[in-house]
């Protein structure tokens, strides 16, 4: 079951919502039901869930709905129609008091502009949603500390948040959020008010965090590089409607249509491809088949190395065509020939990590996986293919299942 | 304009007042002994304490809030009105102005949080606050006396009608002020309504409401003249003696020491809010 799932959820701004709800169903566009009725529509029929453990980025541009999305998710904002489930249970219309307890233990969420308050110290800071479920002093002064370890902060426990940078507000935005132990984080453009560098630290503290915790997070960004690296899967917003929802590389070779494809366009592909998005099927053979063999298989898929391998697929090593025919000639098996000391990734390396090990090599990398089983190759082509937007087939099939077009 | 007759205003609010006058025993009489006790307490309890003690008192709490001029100033001056010989007056009109101050705080802090949350009963108690606040003190002197007698418990309610409004609209003001993100930050958490106000918005409101709080004492005070003349003790009575007697000299030694009370109290109410934090 899906940690948190949406479905039809619609936020209509205004006086008389049921009218523009009933001009949404006829397929109106937001403008028109602004130039008809004056009613504002902030989010428009989104259908989604969240897997445990996954962070689920919402990008798009200022205006799309993003904050409105987030806040109908912990209902800060009432929805007009639609649902939200938290482990089963709709939050859409259910008790004060029983939302209250759904917020305090399965709801944190972080601010853009941190929303601290000013009068209480770091540590105070923290403990407030403790303070909330009314935990005992010293409990509560001990998680906060272990929050606030966390996040790296420990010596500021009683500075105030005026006396911080803008980091180490934010980390304190975190470890606040974190006290209570939530499932699901719920992360409003969290870092957008950063400075590049500090932000890119928050990042990776986010999710090194996540290595252990394993949140669910809802992360809002309007940064198309911060939605690539945090994000397992993404949903690009505009007008109130996901255009697309898929994983970053889908997003980046397969745009559903112009809007997101502007929108992914001046990003870096190498930061988002990794070496099983352009990887090759690698021709292999086993040692016991000879060099003859070996030249044949060669001359037939038109390659000039071929990969020894076990019967496990295990890479042993390689063998180009020259030693292959000096094989031949001297007899020698292919094993004593082959090349045992050959550069080879996991199957996760990102293409970026993989230009300085191209530039000064003539053959081609093996990918490997587990127990240095051969997965497949990368060739030269294959990488810059992929920078422009030329993905393997057989791996972007493997892909799709998982996505979807809105 | 003579074809409309002449709306009978004035006679509807005498009967209003007549209706309430024949109930005026259960009405009335309770909100009296709350108020002359109130009084009578504040100005026994500062009276049993010597001047001496108490200016220096005074002086403490000036230095605590103000600072070393504001402590300076407070002892010479409350120095200067005991030397004058208006010390007991001054204490009655501390005892008025206290439980007048008291009183607006009492209702007008409730009152205010409860604008911040409601526009609809915001609309409706605003323009309540500016007929209190412009109507002429005499005007709901009449009804006072009628339902109270003379005497002090009509000048506390004169003052309260006069000192109410700005603390009502400056909690109104300073829970509205609250950053949302801050207020919704608590809803985020899963506070109540009663925490978020409580743990957030009263806190962070405090600076808008002292100030509220100084601008009711320094109208309080500025009613004492007033009370006097329907009965109520103190300097404000001094002050109407010498008019009536038209003796300059000492209308101007009662006059000064009002002044004199009126910065002193300033000067602590101003300054009673802690080092503020600016808001994120
Ligand atoms: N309280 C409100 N009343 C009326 N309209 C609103 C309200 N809040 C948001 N909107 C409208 O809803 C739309 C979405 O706003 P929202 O704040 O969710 O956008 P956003 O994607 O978060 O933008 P940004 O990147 O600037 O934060 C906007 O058109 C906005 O004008
Ligand atoms: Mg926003």
């Amino acid at each position: 079951m899906p940690k948190m799932t949406v479905r039809q959820l619609t936020k209509v701004f205004g006086k008389q919502p049921q009218a523009a709800l009933k001009l949404l169903e006829q397929g109106w566009t937001k403008e028109q039901i602004f130039k008809e009725t004056g009613q504002s529509i902030g989010v428009n029929q989104i259908s989604f869930s969240v897997a445990e453990g996954e962070i689920f980025v919402i990008m798009g541009l200022s205006g799309s709905g993003k904050s409105t999305l987030i806040r109908l998710c912990n209902r800060l904002i009432e929805p007009t129609t639609g649902s939200v489930q938290i482990d089963g249970e709709e939050l859409i219309g259910m008790k004060p008091a029983h939302l209250r307890e759904v917020r305090r233990r399965k709801l944190g969420m972080v601010f853009q502009n941190f929303a601290l308050f000013p009068q209480r110290t770091v540590r105070e800071n923290i403990e407030f949603g403790l303070e909330i479920q009314q935990v005992p002093h010293g409990l509560r002064q001990e998680k906060a500390r272990e929050a606030l370890a966390l996040v790296g902060l420990s010596e500021w426990e009683n500075a105030f948040p005026d006396q911080l940078s803008g980091g180490m507000r934010q980390r304190v935005g975190l470890a606040r959020a974190l006290a209570n132990n939530p499932d699901i984080l719920l992360m409003d453009e969290a870092f957008s008010a950063l400075d590049p560098l500090i932000r890119k630290d928050m990042q990776d503290e986010l999710l090194e965090l996540q290595l252990t915790m394993k949140k669910t997070i809802l992360f809002i960004t309007h940064d198309l590089h911060e939605a690539l690296r945090l994000g397992d899967r993404i949903a690009l917003m505009k007008d109130g409607r996901f255009i697309q929802v898929g994983r970053p590389e889908e997003i980046m070779t397969d745009p559903a249509d112009e809007f997101v494809k502007k929108f992914v366009e001046d990003a870096d592909l190498s930061k988002v491809l990794v070496a099983k998005h352009v990887m090759k099927r690698a021709e292999a053979i086993t040692p016991d088949k000879g060099a003859r063999v070996a030249l044949q298989l060669m001359m037939d898929n038109g390659v000039s190395s071929l990969y020894i391998v076990d019967k496990k697929r295990t890479l042993l090593g390689l063998v180009t065509a020259y030693d292959v025919s000096l094989a031949i000639n001297t007899g020698e098996s292919l094993e004593t020939m082959m090349k045992k000391d050959i550069p080879s990734v996991g199957p996760d390396a990102r293409l970026n990590s993989l230009f300085p090990l191209m530039a000064d090599l003539h053959v081609p990398i093996a990918v490997v996986g587990e127990e240095r089983r051969l997965l497949g190759v990368i060739v030269k082509g294959a990488v810059l293919g992929g920078l422009v937007g030329k993905v393997n087939p057989q791996q972007g099939a493997e892909v799709m299942p998982h996505g979807f077009r809105a | 304009m003579d074809s409309v007759p002449k709306l009978p205003i004035g006679e509807w609010v005498e009967r209003i007042v007549e209706a309430l006058g024949q109930h005026k025993g259960i009405l009335f009489d309770p909100i009296a002994i709350i108020i002359s006790g109130m009084v009578t307490y504040f100005t026994e309890v500062l009276a049993a304490i010597p001047s001496v003690i108490l200016i220096l008192l005074f002086g403490a709490l000036a230095w605590v809030f103000g600072g070393r001029s504001s402590m300076f100033f407070t002892l010479l001056g409350l120095f200067l009105i005991a030397n004058l010989g208006y010390w007991d007056e001054t204490v009655e009109t501390l005892g008025l102005v206290i439980a007048s101050a008291l009183l607006s705080i009492t209702v007008g802090i409730p009152a205010g949080i409860a604008c911040a949350r409601s526009d609809t009963f915001t609309k409706l108690v605003m323009p309540l606050l500016d007929l209190m606040q412009t109507m002429p003190a005499f005007v709901y002197l009449i009804p006072a006396i009628f339902f109270f007698g003379l005497g002090e418990v009509p000048g506390v309610i004169a003052s309260v009608i006069f000192a109410l409004p700005p603390i009502v609209r400056f909690t109104n003001l300073g829970i509205r002020q609250v950053p949302p993100e801050l207020a919704e930050a608590a809803d985020a958490f899963g506070s109540s309504r009663w925490q978020k106000l409580m743990k957030v918005q009263l806190p962070l409101a405090k600076t808008t409401i002292m100030a509220g709080v100084n601008q009711c004492i320094m109208l309080a005070l500025s009613m004492v003249v007033i009370a006097a003349m329907i009965g109520a003790k103190g300097l404000g009575a001094d002050v109407y003696r010498a008019v009536s007697q038209v003796d300059i000299g000492k209308g101007f030694e009662a006059g000064l020491s009002i002044v004199i009370i009126a910065i002193v109290l300033d000067r602590i109410s101003q300054h009673a809010k802690q080092k503020e934090r600016k808001a994120l």
